[in-house]
């Protein structure tokens, strides 16, 4: 029997059925529009929560104290770790493809301006932190690049906390203090945003030595190196190793690239995608539920029909194969509205939200469609293969 | 042509065994024309069910053009039906969904031939059985005894060896029922070996050789070739 003639065979006993197909196709449209939605609501947040990560730069790589088990839990070496101090991170700033080095503390802080007060984010950083992060300066200077370890009170405000603080007026040059100490104010941040459930912009930045002293502490936080693009990470992560094994005798610290951190996000990410689309999933079942009952009443009913193709020379498989191809075809039709469906839900989603994110891959477009036709082999193999097992002259008799 | 040699069909119902063929020997020549006819139950249905290789004797010898034929696997079989062997219901069994070419056209759309060639033999068929008319109705939209003509000329399109009609006027009135026999003697007379089973004396006793059958075996067999026409 020839492919078209088969399809279309299939296509006219689906056509002689109108309302029954459509609400059988509508069953697995349902299900392909549930995942297809879904996944794209998964994909968005997964390119959405990327870019967020990647709007700092790529070619970074950050070093915490203490040793970091693949469980994230952090364990000192015999009980003892060395701090990570400033001077370590000037060390870093002697290797050649290193173009930036942060050292950071983070804290909370009460920051005052005259009488306005207000409990904010206080940022321990260093001078080249604007560059490292792709942060821009509105209006004044970032921190200078002072003697690290003796750095002047010198603050640099977020765009929030500078419009809590000083309203509409000029705060440069302004005096203000920081957790008791005072400061002066020579910059204003361009504003930023939240970023991963950090407001940016309600942030007070001072020189990291400062930081340490103002949260009693002697280690920093982390220190961020950014490196040349085109450099080998690799090459980075053991010159940076090297440099500081040097300096602690052992090996007491963490280094992350952004890489690997870019790869675990992702892969957290795929599977959150993953999981939605396992709930589109079952809805998906349901329609197959429906193809596997509405193809075995077609084989009841059509069991002379089936008698009568044996006795015109149709071979089981072939009668095997015409009721499969029914399924298919059903599920396959089934599965392209599906796609339109939820391909319209999407974008009609992202233009009710727009700060949902909605992305479609084409990937996920074709397997979906692929699914819906898996879904009608699996779902059509049991009723056809009760149709090709069917006795030719008890099938003959049925009416 | 056909022969049958020591025919054993057993059905199990609970634990009775039915002998529906009980021990039957039969020789068909090419180009006869033979009738069976019998009380209900005698087994003429079950013999040309398997004249016709869509059941299987439980015991005993078929040869169909010198082939036996007893051994042949399932797919096999459906080849021969297919190219060899032309059946007619009493039911007709048209398929409602598809038009009177559509259904002629079906053995052939099972044996892949192209749809040009289908559509030109499919033509042909229907035109022998005065059809050309009505090529594009669907069965619902015809009488009986058009219905009984398509399904004629689908049994015929294959331009098979042999053709079986069980019953193939049990649904007419008289005058369609005539008009379908005419058609079959019609193409019995151009060469094609027609077996009818049928319960009408009237028109069992039309053909040349006329088989009786009762519980399962053949019990009368005679040939005679001058017999005027009931
Ligand atoms: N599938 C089956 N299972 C059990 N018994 C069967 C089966 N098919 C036929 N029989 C039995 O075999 C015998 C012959 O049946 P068959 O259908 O050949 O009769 P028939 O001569 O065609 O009768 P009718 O004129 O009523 O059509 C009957 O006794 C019937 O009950
Ligand atoms: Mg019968």
């Amino acid at each position: 029997m020839r492919a078209a003639d088969f399809v279309r065979f299939a296509a006219a006993s689906l056509a002689a059925r109108r309302l029954r197909s459509g609400l059988t196709a509508l069953g697995i449209a349902v299900g392909i529009a549930a995942v297809v939605v879904l996944t794209s609501i998964g994909e968005g947040v997964h390119h959405f929560v990327l870019a967020e990560f990647t709007q700092f730069g790529t070619t970074l790589v950050a070093i915490n104290p203490g040793r970091t088990t693949t469980h994230g839990m952090s364990v000192g070496v015999f009980g003892t770790e060395r701090p990570l101090t400033i001077q370590d991170a000037e060390s870093l700033e002697r290797l050649s493809y290193v173009e930036a080095v942060v050292p950071f503390v983070q804290g909370n802080a009460e920051v005052k301006a005259g009488n306005r007060r207000r409990r904010t984010f206080v940022y321990g950083a260093g001078a080249q932190m604007p560059k490292a992060f792709r942060m821009a300066v509105q209006t004044g200077s970032f921190l200078p690049a002072d003697d690290p370890t003796a750095p002047r009170a010198l603050a640099v405000l977020g765009s929030k906390l500078r419009r809590e603080l000083f309203g509409r007026g000029n705060p440069l040059g302004r005096r203000i203090t920081v957790g008791g100490s005072r400061y002066r104010v020579i910059g204003v941040m361009a504003p930023k945003g939240v970023v991963l459930g950090f407001d940016l912009d309600d942030t007070v930045y001072i020189p990291a030595a400062r930081a340490l002293a103002l949260f009693n502490r002697n280690s920093l936080f982390e220190i961020d190196v950014m490196y040349r693009p085109g450099v080998k990470v690799e090459r980075v992560v053991e010159g940076i190793r090297r440099t500081l094994v040097a300096r602690h005798g052992r090996e007491d610290f963490t280094i992350t690239t952004q890489e690997q951190m870019l790869d675990v996000l992702g892969s957290v990410l795929d599977v959150l995608t993953f999981a939605v689309g396992a709930i589109g999933g079952i809805s998906l079942l349901v329609g197959a539920i429906g193809i596997v009952t509405i193809m075995t009443i077609a084989v009841n009913e059509r069991t002379a029909e089936i008698g009568l193709l044996r006795a015109l020379g149709a071979r089981r498989v072939q009668v095997l194969a015409l009721f499969l191809g029914e399924a298919v075809v059903l599920a396959a039709l089934g599965g392209l509205a599906g796609l339109a469906l939820g391909l319209g839900l999407a974008q009609g989603l992202h233009a009710a939200f727009p700060g949902l994110p909605v992305h479609t891959p084409w990937r996920y477009v074709l397997l979906a469609e692929s699914l819906a036709v898996v879904i009608g082999l699996a779902a059509g193999v049991l009723p056809a293969r009760r149709a090709a097992r069917l006795d030719p002259v008890a099938a003959l008799r049925a009416e | 042509m056909i022969s049958l040699q020591h025919i054993h069909r057993d059905f199990r119902v609970g634990d009775q065994i039915v002998h529906a063929l009980d021990d039957v020997d039969l020789d068909i020549a090419a180009g006869e024309y033979v009738s069976v006819m019998g009380p209900s139950g005698s087994g003429k249905s079950t013999l040309l069910n398997l004249i016709g290789l869509l059941d299987r004797a439980s015991a005993g010898r078929y040869l169909l053009e010198g082939e036996d034929v007893t051994v042949l696997d399932d797919d096999r079989q459906a080849w021969i039906r297919n190219r060899r062997i032309g059946f007619v219901f009493q039911a007709f069994h048209l398929v409602p969904r598809l038009t009177a070419a559509e259904n002629v056209e079906l053995p052939l759309l099972l044996a892949g031939v192209p749809p040009a060639e289908r559509g030109k033999r499919a033509a042909a068929a229907l035109r022998a059985m005065g059809l050309s008319d009505r090529a594009g109705h669907r069965p619902d939209q015809l009488s009986g005894g058009q219905r009984q003509r398509v399904a004629i000329a689908r049994a015929t399109v294959t331009e098979p060896a042999v053709l079986l009609a069980d019953e193939p006027t049990g649904n007419l009135d008289q005058h369609a029922g005539q008009g379908v026999i005419e058609v079959l003697e019609a193409l019995n007379a151009r060469g094609i070996t027609l077996i009818v089973v049928t319960h009408d004396s009237a028109i069992g006793g039309r053909a040349r050789r006329r088989v009786r059958m009762l519980d399962g075996r053949i019990v009368a067999d005679e040939a005679e070739a001058d017999r005027a026409p009931a």
